[in-house]
């Protein structure tokens, strides 16, 4: 832990009043010189952490991550203050504004931490990343549970050293007295042998002189005293007492509102629009047809169809012209399409194999499975889901001049900057983007399509427009989830042991080793994908492929086990026996769970297991189902994050990735129905609520491995734990999401043959 | 003319009369704590309160709120710089994350511990089942809303049950 390498380069400045300002950065050489003639020689720009020490003893680290929920901001600082000796009292974090110089190299550089194995198929798309990053500096992410294991390790931290060891080193050129007796503690310069104290910000701008040190000496984890401690959040009493500001909070003066209708049937398009209703309304100011859009970011890139939308004085009128429009829509080739035909054509697609891409093979799967003492097949399937954000999309916008200027809540800032931009036909540097705090993002808000049509309606408008869109809307028009089928063999020898796995699944998105399992051994493996592309845009949803991939991997393991006669938990921790890490997170999951005590009634159990986004995360379920009715009572997680920075912030989003990835398991289901959405808004499309929450039991293990994320980690386990208690509980397998569409009630003495 | 008062202050506004009470708050009197959520009465998230009631303010037409009294979460502190007993929980227990149903959350439990300052685990479920939060603190929600009733009780068992000495313990129990 206390060695940062390579491809690092510190920077500093003096501000004006006389405080200090100390960039971090990465890049590919090792030259210690001054960022602008970095940046004049290369043309690019790779600072990415700022910290900023004020004449009032304030730090304030400005980094580039935005806040959805999930505590970043707090996770950050601490790592900065811990580093630096600061008073936690007198450090802040503001979230970078998106203009170049604050593109987030790290969160790909974060990809390869060091002592972490990466898969071989992972590898060139790893590389391919970092290669596509020198290229493309349009990044500032939130995304991919990246923020602390990127920007935290690679840029708090050594900012925070970095800055300490200057103050000492000016401390001591002040005093006359020697480095090493110069102590930096609680944001103050202790020299005790002559009793002399001041405040960091007594040196800044000594600092500020000082050539940065090159490799400054990072604490041990026995050395924290803010990493791993609990503080409490920076942002959550703003979120207390109706004071954060959300893109749908902001007010200029002489706004207008609007919202959208985007052709409901993906591909489609407007054959005639009839806005006279509308537009004689009371306060109705406008109707406007917006075009199709689509940016082509490196991360985000999306097409959207035509849309129309209506603006008012208010949100209300221009909700009730929207209802009033008369619209027909054109007809497409997609209108015939459901998820019937989705299913039927990735089955068909599976069986057919046609260029199948293989992600491993391993030993020679045939003949494994021609010895094997027994087979199982299963087919697996996942359906598409939408974000449903709390906070509906919305973007408020003015457009003067050429100008543009964007009050919005993003995963992407500088992605949004950029396609608002090429869609204005504007250059980039005209476009000032505010981010704001984000009501939820999951993903969704790393499109920009949102964003672009607000700035649409104030050009035309030639006024500030906060566009909303309806739930219904936000339904409708998202990049889903992409819906999955995955075709399962295996074989076992005739002590049940798993000797041949083999795996096949339609379409390969992100992270690429999502669909691998960590079990071994294994004589033979094989496990690839083929290519079954369909009209419905997709996205990352919390967890990306790995949502998808754990429930059907750890749920066919299980019949796997199943078949072997033995129990689920004992199997998977014999094949990770050589995997101490993984192995401690299995059993402290079952352990704290109590595995193998008895169960009420209707009552079962079911573990899972998942490593993803550098983190390990084993779940056991507990399950009551009673006439047909299921109950979640009780989730027990395990999660070795490295070192939790934030122990509650990471028992927070465990918590939350739980209950996200319940809500799916349960209810989740996008149905397409003539190529379009069939749902609308909650009423169809349900979240979890307070009483079919379980209770959630995280227990977390400092392995001091390297920093996993946080955010993502505990949505996929939850759906494929859910699924084997409900097999122990009835002898059921849930093959197919959600849940709730599959009577648990059902018994064949209830069929009645009609006399 | 539809008079309101709203956090104690006489508000007027013109507006159509069939215009959902959450839209004149978050426009006309740019209350922009009420958060607009799904429009459809479903998620909670527009949660205010009309005479004490929690009501969902994007199906409340303004005519009905005419001459009530609302209660936003910006009036949900006893006084500025301090905190309702609630608030005070929600920040010992960590509760928001997005942090934007959380004024509705709040709402909906100031109006249950105010009809019933004891509540069971029942009652809460019964109280709250109206918010959703997609961040899914539906655990520490409920652990808040028992904190705040117990500083409640505490303070209602001593004789002083004033809000302000409830809110002293709240911060007192948060400081553990």
């Amino acid at each position: 832990m206390n060695k940062w390498t390579r491809r690092s380069f510190i920077t500093t400045g003096l501000l004006a009043g006389g405080g200090l300002m100390v960039g971090v950065a990465l890049r590919p050489g090792n030259r210690a010189k001054g960022l602008a003639q970095h940046v004049t020689s290369e043309g690019e720009t790779f600072v990415h952490t700022w910290v900023k020490l004020d004449a009032n003893n304030v730090v304030t680290a400005i980094v580039p991550h935005a806040e959805m929920g999930q505590g970043v901001g707090t996770a950050l600082t601490q790592m900065l203050a811990d580093e630096l000796n600061a008073d936690w009292n007198l450090v802040k974090f503001e979230e970078a504004p998106a203009i170049t110089p604050f593109a987030n190299h790290p969160i790909l550089k974060g990809m390869l931490p060091p002592g972490v194995e990466i898969p071989e198929i992972v590898v060139p798309t790893v590389d391919g990343l970092l290669m596509r990053t020198a290229q493309a500096l349009n990044l500032q992410i939130t995304g991919g549970s990246m923020s602390v294991r990127s920007t935290g390790v690679y840029g708090m931290r050594v900012a925070g050293a970095a800055v300490q060891e200057m103050l000492r080193l000016a401390a001591a050129e002040a005093w006359q007295v020697p480095l090493d007796q110069v102590v930096a503690r609680n944001s103050q310069l202790i020299h005790e042998a002559s009793s002399r104290t001041e405040p960091y910000s007594a040196f800044a701008a000594a600092a500020s002189e000082m050539t940065p040190p090159s490799t400054p000496q990072l604490k041990t984890p026995e050395e924290f005293t803010i990493i791993g401690h609990h503080v409490e959040r920076h942002d959550i009493p703003s979120k207390v007492d109706g004071t954060a500001t959300f893109a749908l909070d902001v007010r200029l003066p002489n706004m207008l509102y609007a919202t959208v209708r985007r052709t409901p049937t993906f591909g489609g398009g407007i054959e005639s629009l009839d806005d006279s209703k509308a537009r004689a309304l009371p306060g109705v100011v406008d109707v406007i047809r917006l075009p199709a859009s689509k940016a082509e970011a490196l991360v985000g890139n999306f097409t959207a169809t035509e849309s129309v939308a209506v603006v008012a004085e208010g949100y209300w009128p221009a909700k009730q012209g929207l209802d009033a429009l008369k619209i027909v829509w054109s007809e497409t080739a997609n209108d015939y399409v459901s998820s019937a035909s989705i299913f039927e054509q990735f089955d068909r697609d599976i069986s057919a194999g046609v260029d199948r891409e293989v992600d491993v093979a391993e030993g020679d799967f045939e003949a494994t499975m021609a010895n094997a003492a027994q087979v199982i097949e299963a087919d697996y399937r996942a359906p598409y889901l939408a974000h449903t954000c709390m906070e509906p999309l919305n973007a408020t916008a003015v457009v003067e001049d050429g100008r543009a200027e964007v009050w919005v809540g993003c995963q992407a800032p500088l992605p949004f900057r950029q396609a608002i931009a090429d869609a204005m036909g504007f250059d980039a540097e005209n476009v000032t983007l505010h981010n704001c705090f984000m009501g939820g993002g999951f993903g969704r808000k790393s499109r920009a399509d949102y964003a672009i049509q607000a700035v649409q309606l104030a050009a035309k408008m030639g006024r500030p427009v906060q566009l909303i869109w309806t739930r219904e809307e936000d339904v409708r028009q998202d990049f889903y989830r992409p819906a999955v089928q995955s075709r399962f063999r295996a074989g076992l020898d005739k002590d049940g042991n798993l000797t041949a796995w083999e795996n096949t699944y339609v379409d390969k998105h992100e992270p690429v080793e999502a669909p691998l399992i960590p079990y071994t051994p294994l004589t033979a493996s094989n496990i690839g994908y083929v290519s079954s592309p369909t009209h419905v845009p997709f996205g990352a949803w919390r967890s990306v492929d790995h949502s998808q991939h754990g429930f059907f991997t750890e749920s066919f393991f299980d019949e796997v086990a199943v078949a072997a006669g033995q129990d689920p938990y004992e199997y998977r921790a014999a094949r990770l026996a050589d995997k101490p890490r993984q192995l401690a997170v299995l059993r402290k999951a079952a352990e704290a769970a109590g595995w193998g005590a008895p169960l009420g009634e209707g009552q079962g159990r079911g573990i899972s297991f998942q490593e993803c986004f550098g983190s390990i995360v084993a779940q056991v379920v507990e399950v009551t189902v009673l006439d047909g009715q299921t109950q979640v009572d009780r989730v027990v997680a395990a999660v070795d994050a490295g070192i939790a920075v934030s122990p509650d912030g990471l028992s927070a989003q465990i918590e939350s990735g739980i209950i996200y990835g319940l809500t799916a398991a349960l209810y989740g289901e996008i149905t397409i129905e003539n190529g379009a959405v069939k749902q609308s808004n909650f009423s169809d499309y349900e979240a979890l609520r307070i009483s079919a929450a379980p209770k959630i039991e995280t227990h977390i293990i400092n392995s001091g491995s390297a920093i996993g994320g946080a955010g993502e980690p505990g949505t996929p386990g939850v759906a494929p734990a859910l699924a084997n208690a409900i097999f122990d509980a009835t002898g059921f397998r849930v093959r197919s999401l959600p849940i709730n569409l599959i009577d648990l009630d059902y018994k064949v003495e209830d069929v009645v043959t009609p006399a | 003319m539809t008079v309101l008062t709203v956090n104690g202050v006489k508000q007027e506004t013109s507006v159509d009369s069939s215009t959902p009470l959450l839209w004149v708050i978050r426009e006309q009197l740019e209350l922009t704590g009420t958060k607009f959520g799904c429009g459809i009465g479903q998620c909670g998230a527009c949660t205010v309160r009309l005479n004490g009631t929690a009501i969902r303010s994007c199906l409340t037409p303004v005519a009905a709120a005419d001459g009530q009294e609302i209660q936003t979460i910006e009036g949900l502190a006893p006084s500025d710089g301090a905190l309702h007993s609630l608030q005070a929980a929600w920040i010992k227990h960590q509760v928001p994350q997005c942090g934007y149903c959380q004024s509705g959350q709040l709402m909906s439990a100031a109006a249950l511990l105010e009809s019933n300052p004891t509540p069971s685990d029942e009652d809460i479920d019964l109280a709250m089942e109206g918010n959703i939060c997609r961040c899914g603190m539906y655990g520490r929600i409920k652990a808040a809303i028992k904190t705040a009733a117990k500083a409640g009780s505490d303070n209602t068992a001593n004789g002083t049950a004033d809000a302000l000495t409830i809110i002293a313990t709240a911060k007192e129990t948060a400081d553990e």
